[in-house]
């Protein structure tokens, strides 16, 4: 593995309701390696998309740092993040909502370039549009059509187009394929992979579907709560989860395989996942766990490697393994 | 096994400005008593369609009734007046839909919600039905029960608001629940929960379910059937196992790859099915998968596929399988 591409430390964000403090995210670190994608899994209202978004500097972050190239991005002015910015794109859950139905496909992918000016002719930036439509499978035929003319699959490619247009090193994909068919699902998920090899991107990838995030990511965060429960390289912590969390999620991934599903043993949670609001001292997930102590009530768990590579915040990882 | 619901070449079609969608295009299949069918598809190829007309909600117009029988309990329900109808809805046949975040109604207490259905169709104290709501949430296993009914459904969850539309769909002891989706919007672990009760209630209430749904996870985890549909038509049914492991039509195989399992090696790519369903405005002649699939024959083009028998229970359509084919290997597309 290279070095870090980028480097997360600490990272919060509160949002101020009614009641008290929205602990969104509640203190994230990890690094992103150039070349890799790191997933990022969890359930709704755990976080994982204000952690996409945050790092993007979309919203501002409480508290903590995102080190890229040497420098702490919160701490750039306007100007010099707008430069950074170009290295940081992202990729939307809704390919219906996250195109402007009134724009051509070829002024939505045009639109980063007519920002940033990347170009100095008209040919130059209609060049760089076609290209960017066949990298990502679609034909020149398409740039002068409206959003509302493509399917689902379709948008999201012109979704990825717009998001390569200025050549980034970084790519945070949040949802990219939860509103697809399967047999879609798989094109996108392909043609993902297949940009990464070709132009060396790293890619954060956000979702819920754990099997799609196993099989494209090359190491996973767990987030619960606004922590993240444990962090480990992809195959190792779908074979081997230390986490009581980790377990009982993965556990309750249906499998396609009649044969095997039947005789699964599912470690079923009790009730919901609490609200982030005001959170209590001590682990987050201790009212569901089944191997909570009165530490776990007291003290909330640092993640901390327990073996080589593998992050685990939980008192008791140590007995798991 | 006694059969509790049959349909039989059910056409449906919506009337739409730019012409006729057919939405469902001749489709048969049963329900066996105690018995789950999954039905399986991509969006847009009919399955809540099919649903939805089994307990007659379809909007009508647009929609309309091209031809075919739905016989429950060998009754014919396409006959029936609405005001019949209003007695088998919810009483015989129930339904859970995908969102429970907008099928209840904010306004009302939920304890009111789940015992509307019971008021329509027995006559019922006041008390008798706090009664029973408290005993039906208790069934699906929402904590505190007494407490909960006199909420309002923003103050549940969504898991709890699924358990809610489980218990609102289960109260008068349905012999046929219809599952739209039911666990789609819900997260894996709350997925599971569900998922279990379902079955649990399932056993103690002897019914049948037509789980509707696009996660072969599911299927593979609820089923004893599977109906797999392609733009209007079903290509395969039958035994969950026989389908999983021995499909027989292109498109099940196809899907069957798509999704990764926790297996396989990340090295290997998806095996994407290319291109997006035919547009049914205009349906095709011959068999609708024949722009995607990659061994298309010529004849495929041209005529409807016939079903084949490959067993009792199962069968698929698909040139490729039909008796009188030559036997030939290999997958690439032979169009002579």
């Amino acid at each position: 593995m290279g070095k870090p591409l980028i480097s997360a430390r600490n990272i919060k964000k509160y949002f101020h309701v009614g009641e008290g403090q929205l602990k969104a995210v509640d203190g994230i670190s990890f690094d992103i390696y150039e070349g890799e994608t790191l997933g990022l899994v969890g359930e709704s209202g755990c976080g994982k998309s204000t952690a996409g978004r945050t790092i993007m500097r979309l919203y501002e972050p409480t508290e903590g740092e995102l080190i890229f190239n040497g420098k702490n991005i919160y701490e750039l002015p306007r100007k010099e993040m707008e430069e950074v910015r170009k290295n940081f794109q992202m990729i939307f859950q809704d390919p219906y909502a996250c195109l402007n139905p009134r724009m051509t496909v070829e002024d939505i992918i045009g639109e980063p370039l007519d920002i940033h000016k990347t170009y100095k002719t008209k040919e130059e930036r209609r060049e760089r549009i076609i290209e960017l439509l066949e990298l990502v499978g679609l034909g020149e035929e398409h740039a002068m059509r409206f959003p509302h003319e493509f399917s689902g699959g379709q948008r999201q490619r012109i979704g990825i187009a717009r998001a390569l247009a200025l050549n980034p090193k970084f790519i945070i994909c949040d949802e990219p394929i939860s509103a697809l068919d399967v047999s879609i699902q798989a094109q996108v998920v392909n043609l993902l992979k297949e940009l990464q090899n070709q132009l060396g991107l790293t890619y954060l990838f956000i979702a819920h579907d754990l099997s799609m995030v196993r099989y494209i990511s090359d190491r996973v965060g767990v987030m619960y709560l606004g922590h993240i429960m444990e962090l480990g390289e992809s195959e190792e912590l779908y074979q081997n989860p230390i986490h009581p969390y980790t377990r009982a999620l993965l556990s309750a991934i249906p499998i396609p395989n009649p044969e095997i599903q039947r005789g699964r043993h599912r470690i079923m949670l009790e009730g919901d996942v609490p609200s982030p609001i005001n959170p209590k001292e001590g682990c987050r997930f201790v009212d569901r766990c089944a191997y909570a102590t009165d530490k776990c009530r007291q003290i909330t768990p640092k993640l901390e490697e327990i073996k080589e590579k593998r992050f685990v915040a939980c008192h008791r990882a140590k007995e798991f393994i | 096994m006694e059969n509790i619901l049959e349909i039989k070449d059910l056409k449906i079609s919506f009337k739409t400005f730019f012409g006729e969608v057919e939405a469902v295009r001749g489709i048969n299949f049963d329900v066996g008593k105690k018995e789950t069918v999954a039905i399986v598809g991509e969006s847009g190829c009919g399955k809540s369609v099919t649903a939805n007309s089994i307990m007659q909600l379809l909007p009508m117009p647009p929609a309309f009734f091209k031809g075919g029988e739905i016989l429950f309990n060998g009754e014919n329900l396409l006959n029936k007046t609405e005001k019949e109808m209003q007695k088998i809805r919810g009483n015989k046949i129930s339904m859970v839909f995908q969102d429970p975040m907008t099928s209840l109604n904010p306004t009302m207490r939920i304890g009111d919600q789940i015992v509307e259905g019971l008021k329509k169709h027995r006559k019922l104290t006041a008390k008798e039905a706090e009664k029973k709501a408290i005993e039906m949430l208790e069934l699906v296993s929402v904590p505190q029960p007494e407490k909960r009914v006199k909420q309002y459904p923003h103050e549940f969850s969504g898991g709890m608001r699924q358990r809610v539309m489980i218990a609102l769909a289960m109260v008068c002891t349905p012999e046929l629940l219809i599952a739209d989706e039911p666990t789609t919007a819900l997260d894996v672990t709350v997925q599971a929960q569900i998922l279990d009760l379902m079955k649990k209630l399932q056993d103690k209430l002897d019914m049948s379910i037509i789980l509707i749904t696009h996660d072969l996870g599911v299927v593979a985890d609820m089923s004893d059937r599977i109906v797999v549909m392609y733009a209007g038509q079903i290509v395969e049914s039958g035994l969950t196992d026989d389908i999983f492991k021995n499909p027989h039509h292109p498109y099940t195989k196809r899907l069957l790859a798509s999704v990764p399992s926790l297996d396989m090696s990340k090295d290997e790519p998806l095996h994407a099915i290319d291109g997006t369903p035919p547009d049914l405005y205009i349906p095709p002649k011959g068999c609708a998968f024949y722009d995607r699939c990659d061994r298309a024959l010529k004849i495929c083009k041209d005529y409807m596929p016939e079903s084949t028998q490959h067993s009792d229970t199962h069968c698929s359509s698909c040139w490729l399988n039909h008796p009188m084919a030559q036997k030939v290997n290999g997958t690439e597309r032979r169009e002579a």
